[in-house]
């Protein structure tokens, strides 16, 4: 095992999420073998026995989400990873999860769908991972990398949010990110003041009140008041943890907009834009749930065009539009995903040129 | 004056939801009593399943976890790993354990997890209105199987006591009862029995205490009481199935 140091190394984003887990403190992890994301459990099985851990190959994708639920509600640090079909699984369990306002990492190396679908990279899962994905109105907190290095940060920074917010918290890669190797500087887990765990679940020790982890609630108000609480904790995510990356922003008339391995195909469109005398900046959301929204309304005071591009038929492009001004417009090119449908940078070069705003 | 009789404490002083002549309230009972004779009370966690077993948390003075249909047995292996200092058990019916939780039963006891199963098989879907069961008797009639269980196109009900004996990791398991004081006497030996086996770590134990459901089998509690023992002991026999510590 590499050990966390700040010298940099060359590792498989899927060994760079496993990495950090243990560097951020998760000695428990509970998974299922599935394409492209198995290298995260393989590391783990590997690692965690030597650290004193618990790896847990699960009979299915449900049961790891309800050993991560288990885990969670006796305060470990915890997490399980898959794709596509399993995080589908997963859902019921996250629900619960949701519901019980118990912590918890997901990672989610997304593949294309729907159904069997394939093993390429994919950004169709948008929708289902942030707009809760189960059953019953919640939210979780959905972090996007376009990199090792932020598979890396971002895993480490998805335990202490989802800690600090008590919610799941999610890591939305693709099999590009997952697979592909970078080199990446380890960092020591950050010093992040975290919350005591007063609510965990610890045995009935004398004189210490009854702890319960559930999501039941049966009592007249008692389902609403659970709404409106969950809907301020969101509001505060939105106003303290919106994460986003601009680049050439200030003076661009066209902004695309995209995020994680489609930015970074993206990031060399808009290179090649700024080398051919365009204005064109790019806008890169790193928290998608919270979206940052006023991010968005400040870059569309300036700028009123944009283009998303995603690796599906569009599921960002809603949250763009809600987020921006009513006199700024948003494009759309989009390459459903699948074998062969990863966009190169000459044609997203191809797409800012042709609209790219010419002044009358 | 010495009190021979009071409530357990790790009972809550509340009254439950149970209908009456349901044997849930007796099986809460004698689980409460190996808790507080084990002197476990402080260092144990309930994980509660869906079904009429939901409200352990209301009636348990301990901690509890709520799980999902059926993945009690998933939550408490989490639970375990990460604090295998504690004891866990898991309170669940038949169509959480036998129907939905299958999976998650069958291999957690094949894991060899160290928890306790309590399993409350009354031939029935109790919570949500009496609906066929995987253990509904050949025959029996339930709101959705209005004609009786039919074995060749339903099947037949599983014996989980005996089906989870067969599996290598499984340190104890066994089937009681609680129709009659003699019944009830020796499934609160057992329950305690399978209590110690996680005291003293000696792997997997499994409780199925045969139930009565006097509601949804539309019948008075005595009538329930004696079908418990006219129709499902000779069915699902009481017996310690595997006991491989001699505890």
């Amino acid at each position: 095992m590499q050990t966390a140091v700040a010298e940099k190394v060359f590792l498989k984003g899927n060994e760079a999420v496993a990495m950090a887990a243990l560097e951020a403190g998760c000695r428990c992890y509970f998974g299922y073998p599935i394409t492209p994301q198995s290298d995260i459990p393989e590391y783990l099985s590997r690692e965690l026995p030597r650290l004193g851990g618990e790896f847990i190959q699960a009979e299915s994708e449900i049961g790891a989400i309800n050993m991560l639920l288990g885990a969670s509600a006796v305060g470990a640090r915890a997490m399980t990873s898959s794709s596509g079909p399993g995080i589908s699984l997963k859902q019921e369990g996250i629900s619960y999860m949701a519901g019980s306002e118990l912590p918890g990492v997901i990672i989610d190396v997304m593949r294309a769908g729907p159904g069997l679908g394939g093993i390429d990279a994919s950004q169709a899962d948008y929708w289902q991972a942030t707009r809760g994905g189960g059953h019953g109105g919640y939210r979780i907190i959905v972090l996007a990398p376009a990199s090792v290095q932020e598979m890396y940060d971002l895993t480490m920074m998805a335990f202490d949010l989802s800690d600090i917010y008590r919610m799941p918290a999610m890591v939305l890669a693709d099999s590009v990110i997952g697979q592909m190797k970078e080199s990446v500087t380890p960092n020591p887990r950050p010093v992040t003041a975290l919350p005591p765990k007063e609510w965990v679940v610890r045995g009935r020790e004398s004189g210490a009140k009854q702890n319960i982890v559930k999501s039941l609630y049966l009592g007249d108000g008692e389902m609403e008041k659970f709404h409106w609480k969950m809907q301020a904790r969101y509001q505060e995510l939105a106003e303290k943890e919106c994460r986003w990356e601009e680049l050439h922003t200030a003076d661009a008339e066209l902004i695309v907009t995209a995020f994680g391995s489609t930015a970074r195909i993206a990031r060399t469109a808009v290179a090649m834009g700024r080398e051919a005398g365009m204005k064109v900046g790019l806008m890169r959301p790193i928290t998608l749930f919270p979206f940052p929204k006023k991010a968005y309304a400040a870059l569309s005071g300036q700028c009123k065009l944009f283009l998303d591009i995603e690796l599906s038929t569009g599921q960002m492009i809603d949250d763009v539009r809600l987020a921006i001004a009513r006199d700024a417009e948003v494009l759309f090119y989009g390459r459903p995903p699948g074998a062969g449908s990863l966009p190169t940078p000459e044609e997203l070069f191809e797409q800012i040129r042709k609209n790219y705003p010419t002044h009358a | 004056m010495k009190q021979l009789f009071t409530r357990p404490e790790s009972l809550k002083d509340v009254a439950t939801h149970f209908c009456p002549g349901c044997h849930h309230g007796s099986v809460h009972r004698l689980v409460a009593e190996a808790i507080d004779e084990l002197g476990i009370r402080s260092e144990t966690i309930g994980v509660a399943s869906v079904g009429c077993s939901v409200f352990l948390y209301g009636y348990f003075d301990v901690d509890v976890i709520e799980a999902p249909h059926g993945r009690a047995p998933a939550v408490a292996t989490g639970a375990k790993r990460a604090r295998p200092d504690r004891i866990i058990f898991t309170y669940q019916g038949d169509g959480d354990l036998a129907a939905i939780g299958m999976s998650e039963i069958i291999h957690a006891a094949n894991r060899g997890e160290d928890i306790t199963v309590i399993f409350v098989n009354n031939t029935t879907y109790g919570m949500t209105g009496g609906q066929m069961a995987p253990t509904t008797m050949p025959g029996q009639k339930t709101s959705t199987s209005p004609y009786g269980r039919d074995v060749s196109k339903d099947g037949s009900p599983f014996k989980m006591a005996e089906l989870l004996a067969t599996l290598d990791a499984v340190a104890f398991s066994a089937r009681v009862a609680l129709d009659n004081p003699k019944n009830v006497l020796n499934a609160r030996k057992l329950i305690k029995t399978a209590f110690r086996y996680q005291v003293e770590k000696k792997g997997f134990s499994f409780i199925e205490a045969l139930a009565s459901c006097p509601t949804n089998w539309g019948m008075n509690p005595l009538d329930a009481n004696q079908r418990v023992t006219d129709e499902m002991i000779p069915y699902f026999p009481l017996a310690v199935y595997k006991n491989t510590a001699n505890l």
